[in-house]
C-alpha cells in the first residue's frame, strides 16, 4: 500500500528530529521553534495518515515489515489498526501540546529538553504502532529513558526519589514481560502479533499484565505515580498520565487479551475487581488530594480503573468505551495538567490552602478550568460521559453490581472536580494569588483550546471514535488459528 | 632430524601483524628521540592494529572450512578470526585513547604500545589455541604484558600495587589451568583439543580406568574452569578484578575489560565445544552456576561503589556472567548469543572507561559518582556517550547490550533452564540502579566543586574512539541480522 510509509514516518520522524535538535547549535529560541515545528509536521501526517485510514476495513493497514533479527523471526513490523489511529493521534496532539509549553515557560538546557521530548514522542508512537513483540518492548522501554531524564534533570525538589521509583516500577514490570516475551516467542516461533498463535499459560499472561498495570497504573501497582505526577515538570506529567499511561492500557487491548484468550478470562473476575478498586480508591484518593496535580494525578489512577474494565468487560461496548475513553480522558488529563502547570507559575504553588478566587479577573482561566471540569466529570453530552456510559453498559452486560461500582464511582469523580474547581477558583481568595498574576495568556491558550476544542468534537460526535476502532470481532481469531500450552501453567 | 611441522603463515598473519609492530614499536623506544615516541608508538600501534584487523577480516572471509594448522596447535576458522577482529578493533580505539591519556610523561610510552600490541598478539593467539600447550602458552604471554601494563605508569598511585595483585592472583589462576591441563593430559593422553574429545570418546577398558580416568577429568576440566574463570572475572574468581581495574591506568583498563574478557569467554566456548564436549552435562552447570554468581555478586556489589572505575569493574563482573549464560546453554544459539554479545559489551565497556579517562584526566583524581557532577553538561559528547552506555549495559534498548540479553535469555530457556532466565532478569533490574546512578550523577546534579580552571584537555582522539565505540554500541541494535549472521558462520566451525 503506498499510505504504508505513514507508519514509519510518525515513528522516525521525531526521533530524527530529536537528534537534529541535540547536534544544532541554535540558540534557545530557535531550538524550541524548531522542535515545536517538528511535532507540529508529526500531527500533519497524523492527519495523512487518519484521512487515509480506511476504517470500514478490519485488518491490520499502512503496514511495513523489514527484517530485525533474520533468524528468529523477529521483523521491523509496524501498522495501524483503528484504535491505534486515535492513539496516535492522542499522542501527536498532546505531545505537540506539550512541548509547545515547554517552549513557552523556556525550559533551560533546551536542545537537550527538546531532544527528549522528541524521543519521547517517537517511542510512544512506536509502542502504538508496532505489530512484533520485540519492536513494542523496544519502544515500551525506550519511552522509560527519556522520561527518567525529563523527570530528573528539569523536575521539582524531590525528583530523585520519584525517579528511582519510577524506574524500578516500570522496568520490574517490564523485565517480566520480557522473560515473558522469550517464553512466548521461543515457543510460538514468531515474534509476530499479527500472526502469533494465542496462548493458553496463565504465567505468561501475568507477565504482561503486570508490565501493563504498572505502567497504566492500575491497583495496587501506582506506588510510583504520586511522586513521579507531583516532581515531574507539569508537561511532562502531562505526558505520563494522558499519553505513557495509555501505552500500558493499549498493550492489555493489543496483546494481553488478544493473545491470552483463556487465560484473560480466568483472571477476569480477579482483573475486574482490581480495576473496580482503582476507581473507587483513586476516585476517594483524589477527593482528599490536597494539591491541583494531587486531584488530576488520582483521578488519573481512577479513570484507569475505569479502561482497564471496560477492556475486561469482554464486551463490545466496554471495548468501544474504554478506546473513547482513554482518547478523552487523554486529552482532558493533559489539559488539566497544563492548566495546573499555568495556575502554579503564577501562585509557585498547587496548594489548595494557598489557593482560591482565582476566577475573579481571570475569565479564561476560569473557562477552561470549568470547561474541563465539567466535561471530566462526565456531565451528559461530553466525551467523557459517552466513554463512561458505554463502559458501564459494557460492564452491565457482565453484571449489574460492575455497572453499579463504577456509577458509584462517577458520584464521587463529580464530587472531587467540584472541589479542584472551587478550590482554584472560588472561595476566599488564596494568600499566593496576586492581584497581578494574570490570566491565561494568548500563547497558553493557544496551546491548551485546541485539545478543548478536541473534546468538544467528540463531546458531539464521539462515534467518531467509539465506532471507528473496531470492525468485526475482536480479538480476532490469528490466521495461525493455532494454540499452545506454554509449561508451568 | 627434527621435523618442522608445516606453517600456515597466513593463518597467522593477524598475530604476526601485532608482533611486527610490537617489535617496530619496542625499537622506537630505543632509536626515536624522546619527544617523537608517543607519537611514533601510537602511529606503529594504530597502523598493527588495523593491519591486524584487515588480516583477520581476511582470513574470516577465507576461511570457511575450519581446520587446524601447525599440526593441530591452531584453528584457523571463523570463530578465531571474528574474535580477532574485535579485539583489533578495540586495540585500534586503546591506542587512540592511551595516545592521549596514558601516563604523565612520555618515558615509557614506546614500551608501553609494544606491550600492547604483544598482549593483543597473545589474546590472538590464545582465541585460535588448538591444543593445551598453546593455550597455556598465549595465556601467559598476554598475561604477562597485561601485568606489567598495570604498573607500567609507577608513579600512579595504585598502579604499581594494582600490577602485582594481579601478577599474583593471575599466576595462580595460570597454575590452576595448567594443573587442570595436566590432569586432562593425565585422562586422556593427548593435549590436543580433537585427540581429548577422540580419547574422552573411546570405550575405557577396565573398570580400573574408567574410574580413574573418569576423576582425572573431572577434576581436571573443574580447574581448567577456574582458570578461565581468573581471566575472564567471573565470580568467585572475581576477587581482582575491582583492584585490578581500580589501580591499573585507565586505558588499560579499558583494554583489558574489553579484550581480556572477549579472549577468555571465546577461548572457553571453543575449548568446551570442542575438547570437553561430551562432558557437557557437567561444565554447562558448573558454568551456569558460576555465571549466577557472577550476576549475584557483580551486581549486589557494584550498587555500594562510589569510584566510577569499581563500580564498572563490578559491573563487568556481571556481565561476565551474563555471558557465561550463553557459554553454559552450549548450544548453538548460545554460541551465536555469546558471539553477538561480546560486540556491544566490548564496545560499551571500553567506551565507558574512555569516558572516566578523558574525566581523570581533566580532574587529576580518580573519579567518583560525586565528582560526576554535571559532567554531562559540560562535556555534551562524551556525557551522552556515556549515557548510552550505562543505558546499554542495563539492557535498556538503545543498544547491542539489548539484543545480546536477548539472545542469551533466550539460549538459556531453550537449553530448559528458565530459572535463568529468571537470575538474569533479576539481576538487570538490580543493575539498573547503579547504572542509573552514574547517569543521574552526571546529570542531575549541580556540580558542588570547583574544578580545575584552565583549558578542557586536548582530546579529539579520545572522542574518535569514544564515538567508535557509540557507533558500534548503538549500530549493533540495528544491525542485528548482518552481526548475528557473521556470529552464526564464526559458531558454525564449532562442533555443535
Amino acid at each position: 500500500m503506498s499510505t504504508a510509509y505513514l507508519t514509519s514516518i510518525l515513528i522516525w520522524l521525531p526521533i530524527a528530529g530529536a537528534i537534529v535538535v541535540w547536534l544544532l547549535p541554535l540558540s534557545k529560541y530557535a531550538t524550541g521553534s524548531l522542535a515545536v515545528l517538528i511535532s507540529l509536521i508529526e500531527v500533519g501526517f497524523w492527519i495523512e495518515q487518519a484521512a487515509r485510514f480506511d476504517f470500514h476495513h478490519s485488518g491490520l493497514q499502512m503496514s511495513e515489515q523489514a527484517k530485525w533479527f533474520g533468524e528468529l523471526g523477529i521483523t521491523y513490523h509496524v501498522g495501524v489498526y483503528g484504535f491505534s489511529v486515535w492513539l496516535v493521534g492522542l499522542t501527536a496532539v498532546a505531545m505537540a501540546a506539550c512541548t509547545g509549553y515547554g517552549f513557552w515557560v523556556g525550559r533551560d538546557r533546551p536542545r537537550a529538553y527538546f531532544a527528549l521530548m522528541l524521543l519521547l514522542t517517537g517511542a510512544t508512537v512506536g509502542v502504538f504502532e508496532s505489530q512484533d513483540l520485540i519492536v513494542f518492548y523496544a519502544f515500551f522501554e525506550a519511552m522509560l529513558i527519556p522520561l527518567y531524564v525529563l523527570i530528573g534533570v528539569w523536575g521539582g525538589a524531590r525528583r530523585m526519589e520519584a525517579t528511582v521509583k519510577l524506574v524500578i516500577y516500570t522496568m520490574a514490570g517490564s523485565l517480566l514481560m520480557l522473560a515473558a516475551i522469550v517464553v512466548y516467542g521461543l515457543h510460538a516461533h514468531t515474534f509476530d502479533l499479527v500472526n502469533g498463535p494465542t496462548s493458553t499459560s496463565r504465567w505468561l499472561f501475568l507477565g504482561f499484565m503486570v508490565a501493563f498495570a504498572i505502567k497504566a497504573p492500575l491497583f495496587p501497582f501506582h506506588g510510583w505515580l504520586p511522586d513521579s505526577y507531583r516532581e515531574a515538570p507539569p508537561e511532562v506529567t502531562a505526558v505520563l498520565s494522558g499519553v505513557v499511561a495509555k501505552a500500558g492500557l493499549y498493550g492489555m487491548l493489543r496483546i494481553a487479551i488478544p493473545l491470552f484468550p483463556d487465560p484473560t478470562s480466568f483472571y477476569r473476575t480477579a482483573i475486574l475487581v482490581l480495576a473496580a478498586a482503582a476507581l473507587v480508591y483513586g476516585s476517594m484518593l483524589a477527593f482528599r488530594a490536597p494539591d491541583f496535580r494531587g486531584v488530576v494525578a488520582y483521578s488519573s489512577l481512577a479513570q484507569s480503573g475505569l479502561i482497564a474494565l471496560g477492556l475486561f468487560s469482554g464486551t463490545t461496548l466496554g471495548r468501544n468505551g474504554a478506546v473513547l475513553q482513554m482518547i478523552a480522558h487523554g486529552l482532558v488529563s493533559v489539559s488539566l495538567f497544563l492548566l495546573a502547570g499555568i495556575v502554579e507559575r503564577r501562585t509557585t504553588t498547587g496548594d489548595f490552602a494557598l489557593l482560591g478566587g482565582m476566577a475573579r479577573g481571570r475569565p479564561v482561566l476560569a473557562t477552561l478550568l470549568m470547561t474541563l471540569g465539567v466535561i471530566s466529570l462526565a456531565v451528559p453530552g461530553s466525551a467523557n460521559f459517552a466513554g463512561e456510559f458505554l463502559i458501564l453498559a459494557g460492564a452491565f452486560q457482565r453484571a449489574w453490581w460492575w455497572a453499579a461500582i463504577g456509577a458509584a464511582a462517577i458520584v464521587i469523580a463529580a464530587m472531587y472536580m467540584l472541589r479542584l474547581i472551587s478550590a482554584v477558583l472560588h472561595e476566599a481568595r488564596g494568600s499566593t494569588v496576586a492581584d497581578a498574576a494574570l490570566d491565561v495568556r494568548p500563547g497558553e491558550l493557544a496551546l491548551i483550546a485546541p485539545l478543548v476544542a478536541g473534546l468538544l468534537l467528540l463531546s458531539a460526535w464521539p462515534a467518531a471514535v467509539s465506532h471507528h476502532s473496531f470492525v468485526g470481532k475482536w480479538p480476532k481469531q490469528p490466521t495461525s488459528s493455532s494454540t499452545f500450552l506454554a509449561p508451568g501453567r | 632430524m627434527i621435523h618442522t611441522p608445516h606453517i600456515d603463515w597466513f593463518a597467522l598473519s593477524t598475530i604476526l601483524a601485532l608482533l611486527a609492530a610490537s617489535g617496530v614499536s619496542l625499537l622506537g623506544a630505543v632509536l626515536v628521540p624522546a619527544r617523537l615516541r608517543r607519537r611514533f608508538g601510537a602511529s606503529v600501534s594504530t597502523v598493527g592494529f588495523l593491519g591486524g584487523l584487515v588480516a583477520s577480516i581476511w582470513l574470516y572471509v577465507d576461511s570457511p572450512h575450519a581446520q587446524t594448522v601447525v599440526s593441530g596447535a591452531f584453528y584457523r576458522d571463523r570463530w578465531t578470526a571474528l574474535a580477532q577482529i574485535i579485539l583489533c578493533g578495540i586495540g585500534v580505539a586503546t591506542t587512540l585513547l592511551s595516545w592521549e591519556h596514558l601516563g604523565r610523561n612520555d618515558d615509557h610510552i614506546a614500551e608501553f604500545f609494544a606491550l600492547l600490541l604483544a598482549s593483543a598478539a597473545g589474546m590472538a593467539f590464545f582465541v585460535g589455541a588448538g591444543n593445551l600447550m598453546t593455550l597455556f602458552l598465549s595465556l601467559e604471554w598476554f598475561s604477562i604484558a597485561l601485568y606489567v601494563m598495570c604498573a607500567i605508569d609507577y608513579e600512579q598511585e595504585g598502579a604499581l600495587e594494582a600490577g602485582l595483585k594481579y601478577l599474583v592472583v593471575g599466576s595462580f589462576g595460570s597454575a590452576v589451568l595448567l594443573f587442570g591441563s595436566a590432569l586432562v593430559y593425565g585422562a586422556t593422553g593427548t593435549i590436543s583439543f580433537d585427540g581429548i574429545v577422540r580419547a574422552i570418546g573411546l570405550p575405557t577398558p577396565t573398570l580400573e580406568r574408567l574410574m580413574m580416568g573418569n576423576s582425572l577429568l573431572v577434576v581436571g576440566i573443574a580447574l581448567i574452569v577456574a582458570g578461565l574463570g581468573f581471566k575472564m572475572s567471573a565470580a568467585p574468581f572475581h576477587m581482582w578484578t575491582p583492584d585490578v581495574y581500580e589501580g591499573a591506568p585507565t586505558p588499560v583498563t579499558a583494554w583489558m575489560s574489553a579484550a581480556t574478557k572477549v579472549a577468555a569467554l571465546v577461548l572457553a566456548m571453543r575449548l568446551m565445544q570442542s575438547a570437553f564436549v561430551l562432558d557437557r552435562h557437567l561444565w554447562s552447570v558448573a558454568f551456569a552456576v558460576i555465571a549466577v554468581a557472577s550476576l549475584v555478586i557483580g551486581n549486589l556489589a557494584a550498587l555500594v561503589q562510589t569510584n566510577v572505575k569499581r563500580l564498572l569493574a563490578y559491573s563487568s563482573v556481571s556481565h561476565a556472567g551474563f555471558m557465561l549464560i550463553g557459554l553454559s546453554a552450549g548450544s548453538a544459539l548460545g554460541g551465536r548469543a555469546l558471539m553477538y554479545y561480546l560486540i556491544p559489551y566490548s564496545a560499551m565497556a571500553f567506551g565507558s572507561f574512555a569516558v572516566v579517562a578523558a574525566r581523570e584526566k581533566e580532574l587529576g583524581e580518580p573519579v567518583t559518582l560525586e565528582n560526576l557532577a554535571g559532567f554531562g553538561w559540560e562535556r555534551p559528547f562524551l556525557g551522552v556517550a556515556m549515557w548510552f552506555f550505562m543505558f546499554g549495559f542495563a539492557g535498556l534498548p538503545v543498544g547491542g547490550g539489548f539484543v545480546g540479553k536477548f539472545y542469551v535469555l533466550a539460549a538459556a530457556y531453550e537449553h530448559g533452564w528458565a530459572w535463568l532466565v529468571v537470575v538474569g532478569v533479576l539481576a538487570t533490574l538490580v543493575s539498573l540502579y547503579y547504572y542509573l546512578g552514574v547517569v543521574r550523577a552526571m546529570y542531575m546534579r549541580r556540580p558542588e566543586l570547583a574544578l580545575a580552571g584552565g583549558s578542557p584537555p586536548r582530546d579529539r582522539l579520545t572522542h574518535i574512539a569514544v564515538g567508535m565505540a557509540l557507533a558500534v554500541s548503538v549500530g549493533s541494535l540495528f544491525a542485528v541480522s548482518p552481526l548475528i549472521d557473521l556470529a552464526r558462520h564464526a559458531a558454525s566451525s564449532l562442533p555443535f
